[in-house]
């Protein structure tokens, strides 16, 4: 089996990776100042030029890039190329009705490919493999990358995206699938169905598999390596950094390597902005050192991890970061999608023309995420009769839909049924138990 | 004249029906007919009450959503076909019903019931076209 992808990379002495790193953290540094508005300006403010950037310990003094950075500049305002350059385009939730854009040169694109083939090599997938690729396909990230990488490598893609799960259960067994990759909730489900048909782990050839884009537990983990046959590993990403494979774990199953000749990581504390050190958690800020298009400076990813000190014995010298552990804010992932409870709030607030008072409850029922919006029924929107009540209802319900790309259920309920807190209001009721 | 009806948004939970006839009870409001409308998540409760300015303020301050809409209350003569009878009569004077349920008391040898219509002034000038016998708001208030 081969173990690495690409081992010069993957294994560089720590020394020549720091180089490498400086290097591309000063050219990335210059190319925001001259091309990107925003950033020259944000620069200015702190009185820095772009060769006031030299080492790593230089990148305190740095601005952080927020998602709110990116809605304020939608839809291209942080692009550092002309579009003309870009050759893809991709899409995932904003806090409220727009979503966050982002670009790909041919170049961006064909570093996503390298950073996925490093990963798929790490759960086994190899020239010979052929890889079940149940992400969704579209403005999600998660398909498209997996597919990049998977052809990078050589392997067999199938293309199967998200939905049918009977007949991709017929195409692993019929196809001869061996490796997988999907949201970790959707292989369980995958499982079940396939317990429910009557075909065994043992009816499939599955050796492998990368599961990310929502959080899953090392329960989680043992059910699905059980049940599915294979040996299953998370994978980290985001669409405004690249998309899937930032970072991944390698077999030893002790964390997740992220491809520091790319993405340079950092740990702060989320209140001070403070950095942290090496196994400390605190809020995983990544700045983009290879990115044409959408050169990040410090963005702040909003999820909690450390990196973890010392060596993994695997060889692959990148950092690892520890299994994500929560969010800095309200953002919840249900079937592999973003949710920000403020874009739920945003349709209410249009159709009740007032404060709404609402909340979001999730549950798992088998292996998949439920959303149900509970929403007061203020006398606003009050009818006497059932068909009013029930065209609201169905009405929030498409709305919220829309907006969101998942079903979920509305539920009208009478005033005062949902607590009223000092300050924030609890808005979000998470009961599932991964 | 239309009289007023009282519609309070109710969750399909245990106990609610009683807190709303509970709350103008104690106000000494007499409830005249009512009826629910409901489905698996929640219900509406209609009701007709002695004085209904007061049973919504009474029941705005116990925090229900509540309404007042106008609805008729048409006398109905108390015989098998009675009720087919005023509503053949509704229908070729061209009123669409939304929902309708009856009184609880009798008025003399006939009963009493509840439309709710589309437009309840025209509703009634139609109505009282056709000879149907509308109660106005004092005769319903002070059954």
């Amino acid at each position: 089996m081969t173990l690495y992808w690409n081992e010069k990379c993957e294994c560089m002495p720590r020394s020549e990776l720091r180089a490498l790193q400086e290097e591309r953290l000063r050219n990335t540094v210059s190319r925001v100042y001259y091309e990107v508005p925003f950033y020259r300006r944000a620069l200015q403010e702190r009185g820095l030029g772009p060769n006031d950037i030299q080492t790593l310990e230089d990148l305190v003094k740095l601005p952080f890039t927020t998602k709110n950075d990116l809605r304020d500049n939608y839809p291209y305002g942080l692009f550092a190329v002309p579009l003309s350059e870009v050759v893809r385009l991709h899409a995932s939730s904003g806090t409220t009705g727009k979503p966050t854009v982002v670009g790909y040169t041919r170049q961006d694109l064909d570093v996503w490919a390298e950073v996925m083939a490093r990963a798929l090599t790490c759960c086994g997938a190899t020239k010979q493999s052929m890889i079940h690729n149940a992400y969704g396909y579209g403005l999600f990230t998660g398909g498209l990358g997996v597919h990049y990488g998977a052809e990078r490598i050589g392997a067999s893609v199938i293309p199967v995206s998200g939905g049918h799960t009977k007949r991709q259960i017929m195409i692993m067994k019929d196809f001869g699938s061996t490796i997988l990759t999907c949201t970790p909730s959707y292989a369980l489900y995958l499982a079940e169905v396939m317990e429910e048909m009557g075909i065994s782990k043992d009816d499939l050839k599955l050796k492998g598999g990368l599961f990310g884009a929502e959080p899953f537990s090392l329960k989680m983990r043992d059910q699905i390596e059980r049940r599915l046959g294979l040996m299953a590993l998370d994978i980290y990403g985001l669409s405004e950094i690249i998309g899937p494979g930032v970072a991944v774990e390698c077999p030893v199953k002790d964390g997740l390597h992220i491809w520091e000749d790319h993405f340079l990581a950092e740990i702060i504390d989320p209140e001070t902005g403070e950095q942290l050190p090496p196994g400390t958690y605190g809020e995983l800020v990544i700045t983009t050192l290879t990115k044409q298009a959408l050169p990040l400076i410090r963005y702040r990813t909003r999820d909690i991890t450390m990196i973890q000190p010392g060596d993994c014995p695997c060889g692959r010298t990148h950092q690892k970061i520890a299994r994500f552990v929560g969010r800095t804010d309200d953002m919840l992932v249900i079937r592999g999608v973003n949710v920000f409870p403020s874009q739920i709030e945003e349709v209410l607030l249009r159709i009740n023309q007032t404060e709404p008072h609402y909340l979001i409850i999730v549950e798992r029922r088998g292996q998949l995420d439920e959303l149900e919006v509970w929403v007061e029924v203020s006398e606003h929107v009050f009818t006497d009769a059932v068909r009013g009540l029930e065209h609201l209802e169905g009405q929030i319900r498409r709305e919220i839909e829309e907006v969101l790309g998942i079903s979920v259920k509305v539920k009208l309920v009478e005033p005062k049924t949902i607590e009223r807190s000092e300050g924030k209001a609890k808005r979000v009721i998470d009961r599932r138990q991964l | 004249m239309p009289v007023k009806q009282i519609s309070v948004f109710l969750e399909n939970k245990c106990g609610r029906l009683a807190d709303v006839t509970r709350a103008i009870g104690n106000h000494g409001i007499n409830i005249r007919a009512f009826s629910i409308a409901d489905t698996a998540d929640f219900g509406i409760l209609r009701l007709i009450v002695n004085r209904p300015e007061d049973a919504y303020d009474v029941l705005r301050k116990e925090g229900f959503t509540v309404s007042l809409t106008d609805v008729i209350a048409v006398q109905i003569p108390d015989r098998p076909g009675g009720l087919a009878d005023i509503l053949t009569l509704m229908q070729e004077a061209g009123v669409n019903i939304e929902y309708m349920y009856a009184f609880v008391e009798k008025v003399s040898q006939d009963a009493l019931a509840v439309f709710r219509v589309e437009n309840p002034k025209i509703a009634i000038k139609l109505l009282e076209e056709k000879g149907l016998k509308i109660f106005s708001e004092e005769e319903v208030y002070n059954l």
